[in-house]
């Protein structure tokens, strides 16, 4: 099997998927690696297994919509590796993959980074102990291992997922005991004026709402502008304690806690590259610099789908296939006025993806409190580095997150900043009244995973790539 | 804390958690089985020997780790099981070490 291929693609959700489906219709070769262990990415999260199951139909229609996805992305003739993970790249291209404990090297012209989006890290005090998990992970559980929550199950936070999560749960006869809804008081008013040019997406605004009704009509309790939330317990979640932004405050036995604050583009691979990136403002995180077609400022990288900015499934497609024909046209099996052709409907597609966006960032904009946890609040998971201490250190000499990182070791453990980096910047901005765009993210270097002795000795019994 | 909706039948598989068999199914990750056992934890972090369980399910929090046929500090949300499989909690665990 050769080790060299044309185009290097990397994630099997929605964009990578497209992505190589449009790059093999123009005649590359393609390689596509992920993580997981089947094609579907987060939302369509082990679908080609559960499709056929009688549960696929509790999971609604746009999960049922990957199952055709995953047939063609088969189909395609791309050579896929699943169970693979990449953990660094070098120019040229060289890309570092380790697949059940052994790693080598594969090479390519040209690649796509279609790693998709992470759950915004939500610090609070509790938030490390067993029983605390994301919105994400629980829905994943459900997808993968029709799994839910032994006993009633609280969920806080906001934004489409935990609505769709909760609707979902119901459908499979899982039970919840409230919603602690952290929509910010102010957000309806914030997000209305976007609404006209949004207004062609009318059916998932409606979609949005049936969620909504659906919940009220299961008489789930929910409490609106939840600011502050504490796990307690002894070795695990026992007790949750909440205050919303009128004052009302409870504390509730619990086992099972779900947050979802949003989520944000992983940008490691982009940063570990030196992709240059920059703060949106309207969605509160670091986005790749991008052209019309998803290059970044490293020629022939490319980064499509949720990594390139939020935009959802719908958006990530069209991103796919835009970078696979400029790359198609580098690599001379496309002129330039074909690509531009056949980038026009792709182009309209995406924007018309990407119109409700603006009034769903606005919605569910972060909470203020989300980013100024208590002074006891572990920020770093990994190093188990408080708040109180980075707030404290922040005021030495004003340090930025890198010199803090070497200060506190927070940042430095195995999840290398993913669960504590912006935290650390909006520490940091707080601290010393700066914007936290002003402040930065941690300097990321490959690996982009811990690597093993044992791995990196596997590297050495490769055959020299062709 | 989880539990699973169905009964595996037939396909079901046995893997070893601490030596204890376990039964699981083809497709789920040895981190979806964790979450249903009695204990709830899979490791101690190494600074304070706090227990943790899995986080995110996708890779991005490293909460999750475990030892899995010898091999140290694996990403149990990313591992789908495999009939024999032998997991290992770790107990306060730098994930560096091979
Ligand atoms: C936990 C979670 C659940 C979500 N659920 C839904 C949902 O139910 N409905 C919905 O509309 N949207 C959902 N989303 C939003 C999601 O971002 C979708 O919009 C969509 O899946 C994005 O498609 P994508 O192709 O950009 O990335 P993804 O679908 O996220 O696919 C990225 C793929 O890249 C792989 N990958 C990442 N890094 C590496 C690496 N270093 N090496 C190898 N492989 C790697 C991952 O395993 C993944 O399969 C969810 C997001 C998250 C984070
Ligand atoms: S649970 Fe987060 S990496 Fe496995």
């Amino acid at each position: 099997m050769s080790e060299h291929t044309d185009l290097l693609i990397v994630g099997a959700g929605p964009a990578g998927m497209a992505a190589a489906i449009a790059a093999r219709r123009h005649g590359l070769s393609v390689r596509l690696v992920d993580e997981q262990p089947a094609p579907g990415g987060q939302i369509w999260r082990g679908i080609e297994t559960v499709a056929a199951t009688p549960r696929a139909a509790r999971l609604g229609e746009s999960y049922l919509s990957g199952a055709d996805r995953a047939a063609a992305f088969r189909a395609c003739g791309a050579l896929y590796e699943p169970e693979s993970q990449l953990w660094q790249i070098e120019p040229g291209f060289r890309a570092f993959i380790t697949r059940g404990g052994k790693a080598r090297i594969v090479t390519a012209e040209a690649i796509i980074l279609a790693t998709g989006a992470q759950e915004r890290p939500v610090p609070f005090p509790g938030w490390t102990l067993p029983g605390v998990l994301t919105v994400g992970a629980a829905q994943i559980l459900l997808k993968t291992a029709d799994s839910v929550p032994e006993k009633p199950v609280w969920i806080a936070g906001c934004g489409p997922l935990p609505l769709l999560y909760m609707t979902q749960l119901l459908a499979a006869g899982g039970r919840i005991a409230g919603f602690l809804d952290t929509t910010a008081r102010g957000r309806v008013r914030a997000a209305l004026r976007h609404l006209p040019q949004g207004l062609g997406r009318l059916g998932d605004l409606m979609k949005g709402l049936s969620w909504s009704l659906a919940l009220r009509r299961a008489g789930i309790p929910t409490i609106r502008h939840v600011t502050e939330l504490v796990a307690e317990g002894e070795g695990r979640l026992q007790r949750l304690r909440y205050r919303a932004e009128d004052g009302r405050e409870a504390e509730v036995p619990a086992e099972v806690l779900l947050v979802h604050e949003g989520v944000v583009p992983n940008i490691h691979a982009a940063l570990a590259l030196g992709c240059a990136v920059r703060w949106h403002a309207g969605q509160h995180c670091y986005v790749p610099v991008l052209d019309a077609w998803g290059e970044t400022t490293q020629a022939n990288i490319f980064i499509a789908g949720d990594g390139a900015g939020i935009g959802g499934a719908e958006a990530a497609e069209p991103r796919g296939r835009l970078a696979a024909l400029r790359v198609a046209a580098r690599l001379g099996r496309l002129d330039d006025a074909a690509a531009e052709l056949a980038a026009a409907p792709e182009r309209g597609a995406l924007s018309g993806a990407l119109a409700l966006r603006p009034f769903l960032d606005a919605l569910y904009a972060p909470r203020p409190q989300l980013h100024a946890p208590p002074d006891e609040t572990l920020v770093c998971r990994c190093e188990e580095v408080t708040a109180g201490e980075l707030r404290a250190r922040a005021l030495e000499g004003r340090p930025g997150p890198n010199q803090l990182k070497a200060f506190t070791r927070a940042g430095m453990g195995p999840c290398q900043g993913r669960q504590c980096g912006y935290a650390m910047a909006h520490i940091v901005a707080a601290a010393q009244g700066r914007p936290v765009e002003e402040v930065g993210f941690y300097r990321i270097r490959p690996p982009l995973k811990p690597v093993t002795l044992g791995e990196l000795a596997s590297l050495d019994e490769q055959e020299p790539a062709a | 804390m989880f539990r699973k909706l169905h009964d595996p039948g037939p396909q079901a598989v046995t893997i070893f958690i601490d030596g204890r068999p376990v039964v699981a199914e083809p497709g789920e990750s040895v981190a979806a089985v964790l979450l249903r056992q009695q204990e709830g934890w899979n490791r101690t972090t190494p600074v304070s020997q706090s227990p943790r369980a899995p986080y995110c399910m996708m890779g991005v929090c490293f909460e999750c780790l475990v030892e899995i046929d010898g091999q140290g500090s694996v990403q149990s949300c990313l591992t789908p099981v495999a009939a024999g499989m032998r997991i290992a909690r770790q107990q306060g665990r730098r994930s560096l070490s091979a």
